[in-house]
């Protein structure tokens, strides 16, 4: 019977009381309860499934001074390199993330050809340039349509967007939208109150039934879309699940270590996300974009923030052995320029600008690629966003030939056909 | 205030008359739709009409039929005024027989005093998205005041300012930015927070893509190869904006910044001779050059940066109003909020690199428009009196290969189907509800806090932003237990389930009527057989019946589109 049946996973007294109300008069059926689902232990979730943090540097971080240091060097600014426990060197300003270098990878031959922000955050998100005419998936929605198969006991969104908008679904409809939420973990109109099941059940059924009928008229996709973000919707006002949220209820000390600051909720609610099996999160960090006073900036607000909730990030993930089926990718729209500009900033640039990766397989603790001495241009093979997705597809175990249908029926292969970038995973390039 | 006066207006009327006779005569006409209406007199509209009809002949499409009359009033108020119409104003439509009844309710949303308030304010609001963006003003510390611009568009929107002349206070204003400030002119918002930060070039790209329909962003740090725009032009017009300034005044004995004035200050030039006001950009070769105000056709104006000499805003307003680009970009972006595409899409973009699907059209609206003394009034009844504007939105065999959102070209064959936006759910939903509170301001202060929660700013310089009210689920959450439904839910007397429920008829008639105010259609068998259902559920308490339906009307995919 449609939707409503499998609404509720495990909801066999719903299923129950959905076969006997066949026709309207069964509507006066009196009370009854839905099946919660419990949360999965966590133990079993990491033995099985795969997941991915982004962690979205929105308005264009300077990777020159967080990455690739130029000391010395006229471009290279005021901040020094420090030795980390990978084989990697990163600013003096990352401390705590220096201790996890071990785990991450900074791909520092990064060349891209996008320096606005609106194209840049939608090319590093899809691997797609921007075209007027085809709306391509995000990352989110492409790795959480992917993974969903492993995911039948997930009742909250595969696609949670923490502090940020992320990017759209694409041709893959609103189903595979970013569920946005705050850092805060409130979610708005969450409680149906006042309203008893039994009542609210009944006017779904009623709502059920109007959505069949329009659909039925050929309405098209996005109608249909409709019916399963209603689905998705009702789901999880009744899941369990949706305590993953309430970063709140974590011990203060935990809360502590990945520090007061949104992103630290954030990231903290992105590791209890990735314990209920939510495939795709991204974390969004703003305050990159520093065309004037980058250094001060830099060192007292965007650094300290993203080096301790960061750090916490990683260091629990490998603690609570999810690291290994946890991809994590760091990054923004694009790098800045390796010129200080007259008013202490640097401006766009995506020339010759770094990324960091790390987990689910993928190699930790080197630097893949280089820039020259002035980190003008890249000095070795250039990657782009589509090898970076393809790169992060593989160590989710998604394959590469896959490809999907654009709504003007253009085959469309995952990642825009990237090549994996092989140093990640232990091969020489 | 205004939504008690719709009430004091409609409410009595439900209740003194039968709800039987309306349903009657809705019916009676609904039912009377598919015949043809007559031809239009307005020379634009038959130009519309036969620019479109010869490319549905070109490409072999044949058009939708005509919609009924009921989805089409409920196109015309949410599009002209932001909100779908009452119940009694859906039957007085009905209720008019006359051929040209059509343009007589267009007539009336546009010109009646009645109307005048919700009119300005809609356009008021899609105006304030377009210059100050969904989250101007929304942060603390702000240069931009909400009100203060919403407040000019409304006074332009509520006089019929002409286009023109609305664009030139725009680019060309002075004053604070407040209003109930001395020298308040909501117009400076536009350019409040784009003219101090990396030396005006949010204001060079905003005026040009906005006004001109020219992209160029991109160019400001190279030559881009698909623009035919350089990045010398874009230095060009920037140095217009190079006398602006945003001056913070503070609340008295603070550091809060209270609001801003712009003002025009003589500007020295980067290279320190202010009567030869240069100012220098790098290219990607790390080249310097030199760039003075000329505009994007050439036109050279004096160098000097002397306010006394030159104003440059001023200036370039002037310019601005003599480019071919002002009217075509405003037809352009009339005529995709009433048929949801535009002739280009991007519909701001109209630089020779992008295809117009109608580019005849294109050219001869821009050339009506401006001869009409840039009448926007009249632009929007031309377009809501075109042919294209009466199809229904069911796509037919014939014309299913009309899909813009294939990447098509638009033809307009049909109506396009689009979500309402934010605002105008909300003003639909409060209008059924029945009870606005407060004053004018009031209102809006409530309406922009409501609105807020959907939008997603990204953490940029450029005040970029997206928006969560696109069909996901914090807006499914909103709608199944936001506040705004439940008042809307609401059968207390003067609400419009309030109305319906307590009038004087028969349980069937009152579900037809829900469906009539909240779809524009009678329900269907099995609609009507499960709303029975549901008065049986609610023992018979046919008030929480009617409410339990009403609901999921409000939450259907039907009633969140524009038919």
């Amino acid at each position: 019977m449609r939707w409503l049946e499998h609404m509720t996973p495990s909801g066999m007294t719903r299923r129950h009381f959905l076969k006997h109300t066949a026709g309207a008069s069964a509507l006066a059926a009196s009370s009854m309860a839905f099946g919660h689902t419990l949360q999965l232990h966590a133990n079993e979730l990491k033995r099985n499934h795969k997941s991915a943090i982004m962690l979205w540097m929105s308005g264009g971080p300077s990777t020159i001074d967080l990455w690739d240091l130029k000391p010395g060097a006229a471009t290279g600014g005021p901040f020094r390199p420090i030795s980390t426990s990978g084989d990697v060197q990163i600013s003096e300003h990352l401390p705590k993330i220096a201790k996890q270098m071990h785990n991450m990878s900074i791909i520092r031959s990064m060349s891209t050809r996008e320096a606005d922000h609106d194209r840049g955050r939608y090319y590093m998100h899809t691997g797609y340039v921007p075209n007027p005419s085809i709306e391509h998936p995000s990352y989110g929605a492409v790795i959480a349509h992917e993974l969903m198969a492993q995911k039948s006991e997930l009742e909250i969104p595969p696609f949670v967007s923490v502090g940020g908008a992320s990017e759209g679904p694409g041709f893959l409809g609103m189903s595979f939208a970013p569920f946005n939420v705050s850092s805060d973990g409130q979610i708005r109109n969450l409680e149906m109150a006042g309203m008893n099941d039994t009542r609210m059940v009944q006017r779904m059924k009623t709502l059920d039934l109007i959505e069949k009928n329009f659909v039925a008229q050929n309405r098209g996709s996005a109608a249909m879309d409709h019916m399963k973000v209603l689905e998705k919707t009702y789901q999880l006002m009744t899941s369990k699940q949706m305590e993953a949220f309430k970063v709140a209820s974590e011990p203060e000390a935990v809360r502590e270590r990945y520090g007061n600051t949104p992103f630290g909720r954030g990231c903290l609610m992105a590791r209890r996300l990735v314990e209920v099996g939510v495939p795709f999160i991204e974390v969004d960090l703003g305050g990159w974009d520093n065309h004037q006073g980058i250094f001060n900036i830099l060192e007292t607000q965007r650094l300290p923030q993203m080096d301790q909730a960061m750090s916490a990030l990683v260091e629990d993930l490998e603690q609570r052995e999810l690291l290994k089926d946890t991809a994590i990718i760091w990054m923004g729209e694009f790098g800045r320029t390796p010129t200080i500009n007259g008013n202490t900033g640097r401006d766009h640039y995506a020339r010759a600008w770094s990324v960091v990766v790390g987990g689910a397989g993928m190699k930790g603790g080197i630097a893949v690629g280089a820039t020259d001495d002035e980190g003008r241009a890249v000095a070795s093979e250039p990657y782009s966003a589509e090898d970076v997705m393809a790169s992060v597809c593989k160590s989710l175990g998604i394959s590469l030939e896959t490809t999907y249908q654009s709504k003007s029926g253009r085959p469309m292969k995952i990642a825009n056909s990237g090549k994996v970038i092989r140093e990640l995973f232990g091969e020489s390039a | 205030m205004l939504i008690q006066t719709i009430n004091q207006r409609f409410s009595h009327v439900i209740a003194s008359f039968a709800l039987l006779c309306l349903l009657l005569t809705i019916e009676s006409t609904a039912m009377a739709a598919d015949t043809k209406l007559p031809e239009s007199n307005i020379p634009q509209v038959k130009m519309i009409d036969a620019a479109i009809q010869q490319q549905w002949f070109d490409y072999s499409l044949k058009p939708s039929p005509v919609e009924d009359d009921l989805k089409w009033i409920r196109r015309v108020y949410l599009d002209l005024i932001g909100r779908i119409p009452t119940f009694q104003e859906a039957a007085d439509f009905a209720k008019d027989k006359t051929p040209e009844k059509r343009e007589k309710l267009v007539d009336m949303l546009l010109n009646d005093g009645r109307y005048t308030e919700e009119f300005a304010t809609h356009w008021a609001t899609i105006w304030s998205n377009v210059l100050i963006g969904r989250s101007g003003g929304n942060m603390r510390n702000s240069f931009i005041n909400r009100e203060g611009m919403a407040k000019y568009l409304r006074d332009s929107f509520a006089s019929n300012k002409p286009y023109d002349r609305m664009v030139y206070e725009l680019i060309s204003a002075t004053g604070e930015s407040k209003p109930g400030t001395p020298k308040f002119n909501g117009a400076v918002n536009f350019l409040a927070d784009k003219v101090n930060m990396e030396n005006g070039t949010l204001a060079t790209s905003a005026t040009s893509k906005i006004f001109l329909g020219m992209q160029v962003q991109c160019t400001q740090c190279h030559n881009h190869p698909f623009n035919q725009w350089k990045q010398q032009k874009f230095w060009e017009f920037n140095a217009f904006f190079r006398q602006t300034r945003s001056l913070r005044r503070f609340v008295k004995g603070t550091n809060d910044l209270d609001h801003i004035e712009l003002v025009d200050e003589d500007f020295a030039g980067e290279g320190g001779r202010a009567s030869e006001a240069e100012i220098y950009y790098e290219e990607r070769n790390g080249l310097t050059k030199v760039a003075y105000p000329v505009f994007i056709d050439g036109t050279a104006i004096e160098r000097s940066g002397y306010v006394s000499e030159v104003n440059r805003r001023e200036q370039l307003a002037k310019l601005v109003l003599q480019s071919e680009f002002l009217p075509k970009m405003m037809v352009n972006r009339t005529w995709a909020q009433f048929l949801g595409y535009g002739f280009t899409k991007p519909i701001d973009d109209l630089g020779p690199h992008n295809t117009v699907s109608h580019p005849q059209l294109l050219d001869s609206l821009a050339d009506e428009f401006k001869k009409n003394s840039y009448n926007i009034r009249e632009l929007m009844r031309w377009i809501v009196l075109s042919k294209p504007y009466q199809l229904s939105s069911l796509i037919t065999s014939d014309n299913e290969a009309d899909d813009p959102a294939m990447g098509e070209l638009p033809q307009f064959s049909h109506f396009y189907l689009r979500q309402m936006t934010a605002e105008q759910l909300y003003q639909s939903l409060v209008t059924v509800g029945g009870e606005a509170k407060g004053s004018l301001e009031q209102q809006q202060a409530e309406r922009d806090r409501w609105l807020s929660q959907f939008v997603v700013a990204f953490g940029t310089d450029e005040g970029d932003e997206a928006t969560t009210f696109n069909g996901s689920i914090p807006q499914a959450l909103m709608m199944f237990n936001g506040d705004l439904v439940k008042r809307a839910i609401d059968v207390s007397a003067g609400s419009q389930l309030g109305n319906l429920a307590n009038a004087n008829s028969k349980f069937p008639e009152k579900v037809n009527g829900l469906f009539i105010l909240g779809l524009a259609r009678k329900a269907r068998p099995d609609e009507l057989k499960i709303a029975t259902g549901l008065l049986q559920a609610r023992q018979g308490k046919s008030e929480d019946a009617l409410q339990d339906l009403w609901w999921a009307i409000l939450n259907s995919n039907e009633f969140i589109l524009v038919q």
